[in-house]
């Protein structure tokens, strides 16, 4: 647009780019450069910042020699080892119904999406009561066809695939929106010569669908490993990181050593290990992405 | 078998597609019709075995406690979220927009690289600046205030991103001949250049409501009193307190997950824009 220079246009620009120059400086750039430097030295809350002392990388050193770390680190693989491939799963399907036109359509979608626009907090307390051992739905569902459900939460063995199960019901309906978007995007014109081929519906899906969404696919591997690195509200509700530690995960220990323990100088420095391992494993992924993603389409 | 000639297997098809409709629906359901359904339920009738869908002496004690609670108001609770979730998002919306428009239609030297700057910053994972942004509200004197809160909102870059990409699009010819005709700079963004991404300005309106409303973490850490806690940090406190009385958590639950509900299913083709927009979680 073209408007020419005056002191008016540079006062209003001003005006316009300051509150969120404030924002993006004060609350985002600024507290990065505090959170690198409060992660070399011993902040504590309980301690005047004066009484604040270099340490050099040794909060680092601390948290990836220490015996927690491993565990925690395992506890988030677990969660995306087995969140990725259900909700990688429960989402295309829901697409590709969604994808269909049927009676009720609408209905179904609205249906799909409520679980999504629900906080996580009410979705874990009313999961943390499906999941109840003897009382529970599930368990209970689960005894009707002769299955006897463990304890979830309260067991060490079942309480992350518990956390899990509540995930991919609370996350399918988003994802699977953004796989629609992809499906609609298919040119129509390539199951038509399927079709003269004779091809089948599963060989349709594998040969045509799923290579050409190939990039939506991606790109839900690859933000559901960086959400599924600081999975938090859902595993401080239903577990609380328990029981015995066994569904700690990073933020989880980066809230508890901040805002429990104090240590802001710890707890800086996990957020930036949590933030490198981020960074790790999406450049894994794109890595990854030669061999299976396809762009030409 | 009935479905080896061609007329049967599509009716095989279709019965099995409405099946595997029904299961999901059914799996969606569930969790909600089981919190309904227990929160109109006395404390001994929440334990049974097998599972009464509909409650023998449906009671509203569960509603009761909830709204009698020691040291918790859960009324309160309510107002303050909505307050809270209406400011944020005036803040985050109205900040973006203003920025955006500088972006996209008032450019100046650098201001390319101050966009640049601005998306490179959607990369940091919030976990990085949760810590020094408590500290600073520390060091204003903010933590436990409303204000303290609301500020982190001002920087809102994915929605300086959707804006911009918005007001990109907007002919240039409306906006000068307004600026030709007089209108001040701010008189141009409020009346034509708002008005005219009305459909994105209200996706992000709605997604920043929902975030704001559903948002748990910050409000734990910076809030501390009691009467200025909001709806999902009561939630989240009574689930401690009330481990063994299910139907008062659940009727928390249902009251907390309503609101919402009803703003979604009144603006529901917004919301779904917002998704095909690359939309916010």
């Amino acid at each position: 647009m073209y408007i020419p220079k005056t002191a008016a246009k540079r006062r209003a620009t001003a005006v316009f780019l300051l509150p969120s120059l404030i924002g993006v400086f004060g609350f985002c750039l600024l507290p990065i450069l505090g959170s690198a430097i409060y992660s070399v030295t011993d902040f504590d809350l309980l301690m005047p910042m004066s009484a604040m002392n270099f340490v050099g990388f040794d909060n680092y050193v601390r948290i990836l020699t220490g015996s927690e770390f491993p565990k925690v680190l395992g506890h988030t693989c677990t969660y995306l080892i087995l969140y990725l491939p259900l909700i990688m799963l429960t989402s295309v399907g829901q697409a590709l119904i969604l994808n269909k036109s049927f009676k009720g359509h609408g209905l179904f979608r609205t249906i799909c999406y409520t679980p999504v626009i629900t906080s996580w907090v009410a979705a874990a307390v009313v999961w943390q009561w499906v999941l109840s051992g003897k009382y529970g739905l599930l368990n209970q569902m689960l005894s009707v066809i002769g299955i006897t459900g463990p304890a979830w939460l309260n067991s060490k063995d079942w309480a992350m695939p518990g956390i899990v199960i509540a995930a991919v019901w609370k996350d399918t309906g988003y994802y699977a929106l953004m796989v629609l978007a992809a499906l609609k995007s298919i040119d129509p014109t390539c199951y038509e010569a399927a079709d003269i081929d004779g091809a089948g519906g599963l060989k349709k899906l594998t040969a045509i669908t799923l290579p050409l969404i190939s990039p939506t696919l991606f790109l839900l591997i690859v933000i559901n490993i960086i959400y599924g690195l600081q999975v938090f509200d859902s595993v401080l509700i239903m577990t609380n990181g328990g029981p015995g530690g066994a569904t700690s995960v990073f933020l989880e220990r980066i809230y508890k050593y901040a805002f429990k323990q104090y240590k802001m100088g710890l707890a800086s420095a996990y957020s930036w290990i949590l933030f490198a391992l981020i960074l790790i494993f999406t450049a894994i992924q794109f890595r990854l992405q030669r061999k299976w993603v396809n762009y030409d389409a | 078998m009935m479905h080896d000639t061609p007329a049967g297997r599509k009716v095989f098809r279709s019965v099995l597609f409405y099946l595997m409709l029904c299961v999901i629906v059914l799996l969606t359901v569930l969790p909600f019709v089981w919190m309904v359904s227990s929160s109109f339920k006395g404390s001994e009738a929440i334990r049974t075995i097998p599972i009464r869908w509909i409650p023998e002496h449906p009671t509203v004690e569960g509603y009761e406690r909830v709204f009698n609670m020691q040291g918790f108001s859960f009324a309160r609770a309510s107002l303050n979220s909505l307050i809270l979730a209406v400011a944020c998002t005036l803040v985050a919306v109205m900040s973006a927009s203003m920025a955006a428009f500088v972006f996209a239609k008032l450019p100046f030297r650098g201001s390319g690289k101050l966009f640049g700057l601005y998306l490179a910053t959607m990369m940091i994972p919030g976990t990085v600046t949760m810590v020094p942004n408590y500290i600073i509200l520390r060091i204003l004197g903010l933590l436990d205030t409303y204000t303290g809160l609301i500020l982190p909102s001002l920087a809102n870059a994915f929605g300086v991103f959707l804006m911009r990409q918005s007001m990109m699009s907007v002919n240039d010819s409306y906006l000068e001949s307004a600026h030709l005709d007089g209108a001040s700079l701010y008189r141009i963004f409020f009346q034509i250049m708002l008005p005219l991404v009305m459909p994105t300005l209200a996706t992000m309106i709605l997604l920043s409501f929902m975030g704001s409303w559903n948002s748990y973490l910050w409000p734990l850490i910076v809030l501390t009193s009691n009467d200025k806690q909001t709806l999902q940090v009561v939630l989240g406190n009574m689930n401690g307190i009330y481990k063994n009385n299910e139907h008062v958590l659940m009727a928390g639950a249902v009251l907390t997950i309503l609101p919402i509900l009803a703003v979604y299913l009144i603006s529901q083709r917004y919301v779904d824009q917002g998704i095909s927009l690359g939309g916010l979680k």
